[in-house]
């Protein structure tokens, strides 16, 4: 009786489902709870709650969206890489008869999170927080098309976030590996928690993204300012472009996948089991039909930046405008036609691997084209080596590595000898490291003072650079050597010790890249104590060229007081050239969107579903589902969404930013 | 809406423009309205996302449809002249929302949500007689879980009439909405969305009605 209450009231959550037989999930356990206390403690403190609720979590200014994604992307960064750095510690030592310090257990949801986490809660939240900041700025729009459901879109990715993390605490995450392939993410072969936390996690953040995506393609294709044509667009715009086109058409393929894969595991379907005529290959055709475009997703706007920061700190125009636009446009479609690279071993026959290998190595020629595009512009530039620009430059050596090797990976004959092996691991490490990574790196040092009215320090920010440069080459050097050994990945324990010495110089880069994400860190608190020297109150500190540069920093919530015209492709730069007059006078009321608490609730909700869905807690779901339909319909009664920004706070802010310019000549 | 550009000339310094011949444009004061027009765009975005969604339980279909596991097929299990009743209520449903849309572009409140609750009854009855189907079949041993076929069928129809169940709720909560405020631009709006997402409905489930039942019919 008493059972059939708990298990009703509890689902499959019990006492023991808490893993407080870790002696390392408890320490981190109390770590997070000391921690969350403390940053409770001082919100409460310093009465900052309701400044947090109406200033940011409510707000659906797209610059401030754009900062909390980035937020969430570093805080999900620590803990991808505390994943990693376990994995290099485990592997380091786990010779000679040593069991390492992770069971089998452990190490397989660390493996399984760190790849999970570092896709979807730390490159994409940084890569949507980057275009969500820059893009309407970039093409002199107030907001986003549909500003709601931007903040709609960030809550839920923040939902997926907090799904995951609970599985730290409350259960178990998959063991499964960071695309959760059956038979082995069935229900006979996992039939815990792992793969159901893995699949709401990504359900909830995936409509996030889906959504963000939408919004953003139509922003750019209706809130261009005048003048500005397709081809007048910046690059930074372009990539974005089509990086939401590829997130809109293969979110939703992922979003079936994981349904039909939950409803072999909670209806008892046979999509992809073994018997009653499932097909478990099926399911990673599928998951690779959205996979590798997201790769893509995350590497396009990347190259924005890259081309962006190039130009600027070059001096020059961009080289190649139109083959750059041409290159990314093909590669977008490009990225549809290679999905079966992946698993070239499921032998589907030399004809099929054949036309997926060409189709890949094809990719190359427009990425190819795009790094002459970007060395030409630095041909006879003036070259300024600042941060932006130093990440650029260890960009464009370190890709050209990982493409060459991503190019002999295309190769279906050698990639059944490299298949699943430390090469693959080395390979995609190199192109996410070396091209996502440190393209958001220069994005975040390009734009930030864009953000915040003041650069960051150069000195830690150096010391930053060289740390994850120099760590990143002892991480993934030595992977490529072992995969080329024939050592396979997720490898817990090894029998041949005179493999453990790689192992140790790539956990010495892990150290390395731990001291660069340190750098990083002081990097912010040092710039942010120092703010009144690294102040720039131009709007403008790089002698920037697109249009985000012709406001003030921070820019004001409606962005420009006037819509600007667009004359050129570098269109602050023709600004700054031709003779632009700041307009003084004349201002208007400015008509905005107003802020709403119901994306913080509904992702509130869906979250409290996901979990309840994952422990198999019926009447919570049922309720919260009810909830969710409730609050959304309730929504939509509410027709007063805008508001009028009066002119005399328009005028007061224009003001203070005259103010400031003339303080500065 | 009329444009107001105010030209901005450029400072008597350094300014040289040979090429220009008139004075540079640099901004606008009039805004320039386009939030009605991205909607339109956003929502046509999502529905061909949602037709991702079907395409690939589609191809799900297409891959498993054979796959019977000594179980029934398709021509043991599907009664014609049932789903024909059942197409002809969503069709009907479909050609009552356009009536329901010419009303609305004639600003006829009352006939609009006439056609509106119409609509909403056709809706209802495909929901009802699919709901019997599905009963009938399970009641017969040909759930979702008896092979993997029937595993792809039940998803991919059932799929498509939880959009119509949705695609319902949503009807009912713009009926009340343009019973309160009668039809604003904002309810017009709201109204045409919806308009949309019921034809492609329709429309998915004429590829429903030829792919999985006419052919399954044929095998």
């Amino acid at each position: 009786m008493l059972e059939t209450l708990t298990t009703f009231l509890f689902g499959r959550l019990s006492l023991e489902s808490f893993p407080y037989h870790e002696p390392i999930v408890v320490a981190t356990f109390f770590a997070v709870v000391l921690g969350g206390i403390a940053l409770v403690a001082a919100l409460s403190y310093f009465k900052l709650w309701g400044y947090l609720w109406t200033e940011w979590f409510t707000t659906v200014d797209h610059k401030r969206i754009g900062i909390m994604y980035m937020v969430l992307g570093l805080i999900m960064l620590l803990r991808g890489f505390a994943d990693a750095i376990m994995m290099r510690a485990q592997q380091a030592i786990a010779f000679n008869g040593s069991e390492g310090y992770l069971n089998s257990h452990h190490f397989d949801q660390v493996f399984t999170a760190h790849g999970v986490i570092m896709i979807f809660f730390v490159a994409m939240p940084l890569v949507t927080g980057l275009m969500n900041y820059v893009v309407p700025l970039q093409i002199g729009a107030r907001d986003v098309s549909f500003p709601f459901l931007n903040n709609f879109s960030f809550w839920m990715t923040v939902g997926g976030a907090v799904l995951i993390m609970a599985s730290l605490f409350v259960g178990e995450f998959a063991r499964t590996g960071w695309l959760a392939y059956p038979p082995l993410s069935g229900l006979e072969a996992s039939p815990d928690v792992g793969v159901d936390y893995y699949i709401w996690a990504l359900q909830v953040a995936g409509v996030g993204t889906t959504l963000s995506g939408i919004n953003l393609i139509c922003t750019i294709v209706k809130m261009r300012a005048p003048g500005m044509t397709m081809m007048k667009m910046p690059v930074f715009t372009w990539t974005s472009l089509c990086t939401n086109v590829l997130i809109v058409a293969s979110f939703p393929i992922l979003t079936a996948v994981l349904v039909l894969l939950s409803l072999d595991r909670y209806v008892g379907t046979h999509f992809f089991t073994n018997d009653m005529g499932g097909n478990p290959m099926m399911y990673v055709n599928l998951i690779w039909i959205w996979g590798h475009p997201e790769v893509y997703i995350l590497i396009l706007p990347c190259f924005g930046i890259f081309s962006e920061v190039t130009s600027t700190f070059t001096g020059k125009k961009l080289f190649g405008y139109t083959s750059m636009v041409y290159a990314t446009v093909v590669i977008t479609i490009l990225s549809y036609l290679v999905w079966l690279h992946h698993f070239f071993t499921m032998g589907s026959g030399a004809s099929v691997n054949s036309f997926f290998g060409i189709t890949t190595m094809i990719i190359s020629i427009p990425t190819g084209a795009k790094i002459f595009n970007w060395l030409f512009t630095m041909y006879r530039g003036r070259i300024r080596f600042e941060l932006p620009m130093m990440w650029t430059i260890a960009f464009m050596l370190t890709f050209v590595i990982g493409g060459m090797t991503g190019v002999l990976l295309a190769v279906p004959p050698a990639d059944f000898v490299l298949h699943n092996s430390l090469f693959l691991i080395a390979h995609f490490h190199n192109v996410i490291i070396g091209g996502v990574l440190f393209g958001l790196f220069a994005g975040i040092y390009y734009w930030w003072p864009k953000a915040f009215g003041f650069r960051l320090d150069p000195f830690w920010g150096k010391m930053s650079f060289w740390f994850w440069v120099i760590g990143f080459y002892f991480a993934f050097m030595p992977l490529y050597v072992l995969g080329l050994m024939g050592v396979t990945r997720r490898l817990r324990v090894f029998e041949d010790p005179s493999l453990q010495i790689w192992f140790q110089i790539a956990a010495f880069g892990a150290v390395l890249i731990a001291l660069g994400i340190g750098s990083f860190l002081i990097q912010i608190a040092v710039s942010v104590l120092k703010r009144n020297q690294l102040v720039d109150v131009t709007g403008d500190p790089w002698d920037g060229r697109t249009l985000e540069w012709a406001t003030s920093s921070p820019p004001p919530g409606y962005n420009f007081a006037f819509t600007p015209v667009i004359h050129d492709n570098d269109a602050w730069w023709d600004m700054k050239k031709r003779g632009y007059n700041r307009p003084l006078e004349g201002f208007r009321p400015i008509h905005m969107p107003s802020n709403t608490g119901t994306g913080v609730i509904l992702a509130g909700i869906s979250t409290v579903l996901g979990f309840a869905l994952v422990w198999h807690i019926w009447w919570l779901a049922a309720v919260s589902f009810i909830g969710l339909l409730a609050v959304a319909i309730n929504h939509t009664f509410n027709y007063n969404r805008d508001f009028h920004i009066p002119v005399d706070e328009v005028v007061r802010t224009e003001n203070e930013r005259t103010r400031l310019l003339s303080g500065q000549v | 809406m009329t444009t107001t550009v105010e030209a901005m000339h450029g400072s008597h310094a350094g300014h040289d423009t040979p090429r220009d011949a008139t004075p540079p444009v640099f901004y606008v004061r009039d805004e320039h309205a386009h939030e009605a027009a991205s909607t339109a765009l956003g929502f046509w975005i999502y529905l061909m996302s949602d037709c991702l969604i079907f395409a690939v339980l589609f191809a799900t279909y297409g891959v498993l449809g054979t796959s019977y596991a000594a179980g029934p097929t398709p021509k043991e299990l599907f009664d014609l002249p049932l789903v024909a009743l059942n197409t002809s209520m969503l069709l009907l449903s479909s050609i009552t929302y356009g009536f329901a849309m010419l009303a609305m572009e004639k600003g006829r409140t009352g006939q609009t949500q006439a056609w509106l609750f119409i609509t909403l009854l056709f809706g209802l009855a495909f929901l009802g007689i699919e709901l019997y189907e599905f009963a009938h079949l399970i009641h017969e041993g040909a759930g979702p879980g008896r092979s993997a076929f029937l595993s792809s069928f039940f998803t991919l129809v059932g799929t498509h009439g939880l959009h119509v169940t949705f695609g319902s709720v949503w009807l009912v909560t713009l009926m009340v909405q343009v019973a309160r405020r009668g039809l604003i631009p904002a309810n017009r709006r709201r109204l045409m969305c919806l308009s949309m997402f019921w034809h492609f409905l329709d429309v998915i489930w004429i590829g429903v009605f030829t792919f999985v039942y006419l052919m399954g019919a044929l095998r």
